[in-house]
């Protein structure tokens, strides 16, 4: 297969099913869904040939393609992936396919809804595989306006309004944007300047900011700026609020996508530009993320305690777990690093089936509150197996995939941030408590006949749990696929991060 | 003389002189549709003919000239004119076409509104080559008196007659004030040429800095800049909708060309020290337009508020005064007559239909034209400067050119602003996808389809590939600051 634009289709799969289906007539619901789940097969395959092809021993950037795109700017159509944006690329395609899946009942303009799908999960691909800058930012921001289109339409109202909820959701993912814009627009100029060539181009960025070409006072500055934004996708404390509120509004598919993957480009934002570009600013910035990410794990696990819908539960514990990430990152070893990378993925695997069920059960039976469900598993046996797989993964039993990626973080992260660490491993206690609470009630105890008209999860509706379980079990048995794969991706980092050991930081280096 | 240099504003002219000739002879019941179109197939194949007119890169390279001047110097045509000069074409051309079918029921006088608006295209490309400042006045009040009675069309709603009142009254008072500034510039000066305000050092006197400021104010009114914009949301509300997009588009444009042109040619030494307040007008527009348009109920004034928005944008590319800044001013200029087409089509469309342009109007929009709604949709993403979309592109542009320069808070403001701007922006969507409102289907005429659809692939095109446009604006911007 030498030659072929094998990422270019990955991206463009989405892109021809919504264009596709412009012309299909909106009352064909069938064709529209069977579209989007041939171009979501499509990608997926693609997507695992390259997992399985690609050279772990030379590692680096490969299935590359590279265009001149824009001469004045500088800017290049290149593509890449490498060990830490691959897995990102297989979550992508593995949610979407599945979050295809568990749309498959929507009957309120499907075609509508799956044109949309198809844009959001072209877009947050083209983020993962893009290796120029402005390709990124095209594809970084294109999410936005179909997810809030999507929640408005097919969102639900619970405690807050799908309204409210929406435009939330944009507002701060926006904000947070707009500081990130000012941080890339300062780095492309300065490393410009200092390259003497106009490019977007995230390796000479990253070049230049490597050989200290970029003064430290800027990389402290935009690395900031970078933080804002993404710190508010990744919701990092306090730009957190929108995520618990957004998901709860949202529909199933734009739950799934946007906990298990959207949010994860904050985590690979900051460490293909903030930690490559700009080092000493990531340095200088770490302790301060590393206590941040201690309330993200403690402050959303205690909330998430007390929620009764079951979205927010979720919602919140996906903030609690977006703190072992920024843990992971802010330690700056190859091991953290490694261990955030693979627990993004983990995290998406994990949170997309967790919506999945959700948004089942909720589809039957209108209910989330957690009061009011009771005794699933005696009726849908199916759906609990999904939920306990989640729930299990989201409390990092050995055996699920989620259990080496936060091993590895804990064991990163525990000779830089002894105190963080422990307290995050302490975390994991109120993890279990509300995991364990939430599955006990909804899925256990006595039979309540009440939902004994509810059939259980079958044919299309299998296919999330078939999908995302396979992942979460598989990556768990055998972790060296997944840990394997980040590994090549972060081991070149290892002497970058060795030169920063020195560099002040935050805490004891305040200038 | 050399009459083949000016041959646009005779071909435009004579355009103008057809449609009144046309309205004339054409029986007084039958269709006015027949003269707009010949008017767009006549201006589409002249704005392709002037792909020819431009000098190449290499001609320029060379040390060839790229200006050609009519009746000495005090009529310039280079790259820099022509491509406003397409510009304006582009959008008149895209205004005519998806409103053929508003001018036929809407409006009482039809082919007047055609010859009308063939002498604003001609006052805005006399603007956009004037090489002097009473060329510069003709064209300028040649565009702003078309419009005055643009704006009136609609006779039998009082709304288009208080907004013509309105804009011919503070439109007035602002011609006043520029006339008066450019009397006190030839008073110390003895000139009126660019070329002759370069090194005249009789214009640093008092009255002469006096007579360039009243000037810049003059131009100020016609941009709507912020404090001089109370004109513009009644003149746009009331307006026909047609006429709206063309005050946003074409007079916007054509106020900033020889407003660079001032700025650069004639004032480059006064200029130097306006940058810093230029900055200042820019980031006040950027805030105020997009803050006041989050209060408003009707979309036309909502447009009207984001374009005040527009032109704080577009001064962030003045500010910065250089090639990039230019480049970028003229790119944006570009990409926002295909924005505004795309949301003007939509809102021409529900004012024929509806008979509003407010909230409520557009309700259900996405079921009654789902073609129109996404247009729509697609176009105010691209004022926000949300990608795919032209907008981000142009946004970008604009913002390192002037963070080149060092005014690193104005990129602050203006992202900020502009992401602001969503939320608004999004308002409009909301109306159209969620709220519920009058479902009945809307035909849409397949030239109103055409102009919406071609707009939107543009804006879309220039925002993932802006190569193109980018090397034309390129072209455009290097001759000009020889």
């Amino acid at each position: 297969m030498a030659g072929f634009p094998l990422l270019t289709a990955v991206l463009l799969a989405p892109i021809c099913a919504a264009v596709l289906m412009c012309f299909v007539s909106p009352k064909s619901a069938q064709s529209v869904r069977v579209i989007s789940a041939a171009a979501m097969t499509t990608a997926l395959a693609l997507t695992l040939y390259a997992f399985f092809n690609y050279d772990l021993s030379a590692g680096g950037m490969q299935f590359t393609e590279n265009i001149p795109w824009i001469k004045d700017l500088g800017v290049h159509y290149s593509l890449g992936v490498d060990g830490i944006s691959l897995p990102m690329l297989l979550l992508t395609d593995l949610i979407g396919l599945a979050a295809v899946y568990s749309s498959w009942n929507i009957t309120n303009r499907p075609k509508e809804f799956y044109i949309l799908l198809m844009i959001l999960i072209a877009g947050v691909t083209g983020t993962f595989i893009a290796t120029d800058l402005f390709i990124f930012l095209l594809c970084y921001e294109v999410v936005v306006i179909p997810i809030y289109i999507m929640v408005i339409i097919w969102g639900s109202t619970k405690r807050v309004s799908k309204e409210y909820a929406g435009m939330k959701l944009t507002i701060y993912l926006l904000m947070g944007s707009a500081f990130m814009l000012v941080g890339v627009v300062a780095l492309y100029l300065t490393a410009s300047s200092v390259l003497g060539v106009n490019t977007f181009d995230m390796q000479a960025l990253a070049v230049a900011g490597q050989m200290g070409l970029l003064s430290e006072e800027f990389q402290i500055f935009a690395f900031l700026l970078l933080l804002l934004g993404f710190g508010s996708l990744l919701s990092m404390f306090p730009f957190h609020s929108w995520s618990p509120d957004g998901y709860a509004g949202a529909p199933t598919a734009v739950s799934m996508i946007h906990a298990g993957v959207l949010k994860k480009i904050g985590g690979y934002g900051l460490i293909r530009l903030g930690l490559l570009v700009l080092p000493l600013g990531a340095k200088f910035w770490a302790p301060v993320i590393a206590g941040l990410a201690m309330i993200n794990v403690m402050y959303a696990a205690y909330i998430a305690i007390a929620q009764k819908d079951l979205k927010y539960v979720i919602g919140y514990s996906s903030v609690s777990h977006m703190g072992y990430v920024l843990l992971g990152f802010a330690a700056l070893n190859v091991v953290s690093v490694s261990g955030a990378v693979a627990n993004m993925v983990a995290h998406g695997v994990m949170s997309a089936l967790f919506f999945a069920m959700i948004g089942f059960v909720y589809e039957k039976t209108h209910l989330r509150s957690v009061t009011e469900l009771r005794g699933l598993a005696h009726q849908m046996p199916r759906v609990a197996t999904g939920f306990m797989l989640a729930g299990m993964a989201s409390l990092g039993l050995p055996g699920l995939i989620s259990f080496i990626p936060e091993f590895t973080i804990f064991v990163g992260s525990f000779s830089v941030y002894p105190v963080f660490a422990v307290l995050a491993i302490s975390g994991i206690i109120f993890t279990a408590l509300y995991t364990l609470r939430v599955l006990a009630k909804v899925l256990f105890g006595p039979k309540d006949d009440k939902f004994d008209r509810y059939a259980d999860a079958r044919g299309a509706e299998m296919m999330p749990l078939i999908i995302l379980g396979i992942a979460l079990v598989g990556f768990g048995i055998f972790p060296q696929l997944l840990m394997g794969m980040v590994g090549t991706g972060t081991e070149p980092l290892l002497p970058l991060l060795e030169r920063i050991a020195d560099a002040p930081a935050m805490i004891g280096g305040i200038r | 003389m050399h009459f083949e240099v000016i041959s646009t504003e005779i071909f435009i002219l004579v355009l103008g002189l057809f449609a009144i000739i046309m309205d004339l002879v054409l029986p007084k019941n039958e269709s006015r549709k027949s003269i707009g179109s010949v008017l767009i197939f006549a201006l589409t194949a002249w704005l392709i003919y002037m792909f020819t007119l431009y000098t190449p890169q290499a001609v320029i390279a060379d040390g060839g000239t790229a200006t050609r001047y009519f009746n000495d110097t005090i009529y310039v045509v280079d790259n820099y004119s022509i491509f406003f000069k397409q510009l304006f074409i582009a959008a008149t051309i895209f205004t005519m076409l998806f409103s053929l079918d508003y001018t036929q029921t809407v409006l009482r006088y039809k082919g007047e509104f055609y010859s009308l608006l063939m002498t604003a295209l001609l006052g805005m490309c006399v603007l956009a080559s004037s090489n002097d400042f009473l060329t510069a006045f003709i064209g300028l009040e040649l565009m702003t008196i078309s419009f005055y009675i643009l704006v009136g069309a609609r006779i039998s709603s009082k709304n288009s007659s208080e907004a013509a009142i309105k804009y011919l009254v503070v439109g007035s008072v602002s011609t006043a004030i520029m006339l008066y500034g450019i009397s006190l510039v030839y008073g110390v000066t003895g000139s009126v040429h660019f070329y002759d305000m370069l090194r005249n050092q009789y214009l640093f006197s008092s009255a002469g800095l006096a007579g360039a400021t009243m000037i810049m104010v003059g131009f100020f009114f016609k941009l709507s800049v912020i404090p001089f914009h109370m004109w513009a949301p009644d003149v746009y509300q009331g307006a026909p909708t047609p006429v709206t997009a063309m005050l946003a588009m074409g007079s916007k444009a054509a106020g900033i060309a020889v407003f660079m042109r001032v700025l650069y040619v004639a004032f480059p030494l006064i200029g130097y020290y306006w940058l810093p307040i230029l900055a200042v007008l820019s980031a006040v527009c950027m805030i105020g337009g997009n803050i006041m348009a989050i209060r408003q109920t009707d979309v036309k004034r909502m447009l009207a508020y984001s374009s005040i928005a527009q032109a704080g944008y577009m001064m962030v590319g003045i500010v910065s005064a250089d090639f990039a800044g230019m480049k970028a001013v003229m790119f944006y200029g570009m990409l926002y007559v295909f924005a505004n087409v795309g949301a003007f089509a939509a809102l021409s469309l529900v004012e024929q239909h509806r008979g509003g342009s407010d909230y409520k109007s557009i309700a259900g929009l996405a079921k009654s034209a789902p073609v129109m709604a996404a247009v729509m949709t697609v176009s105010l993403l691209s004022m926000a400067g949300i990608p795919p979309t032209a907008g981000f592109a142009g946004k970008l542009y604009l913002f390192t050119a002037v963070v080149n320069q060092g005014y690193l808070w104005l990129a602050f403001v203006g992202f900020i602003m502009s992401m602001i701007s969503v939320y608004y922006y999004l308002q409009v969507a909301k109306a159209m996808y969620l709220d519920k409102g009058n479902d009945e289907p809307i035909v849409i005429s397949g030239a109103a389809r055409a102009a919406a659809v071609i707009s939107v692939l543009a804006t879309i095109l220039f925002g993932v590939w802006p190569e193109k446009l980018a090397e034309i604006t390129n072209l455009a911007s290097f001759t000009f600051l020889q």
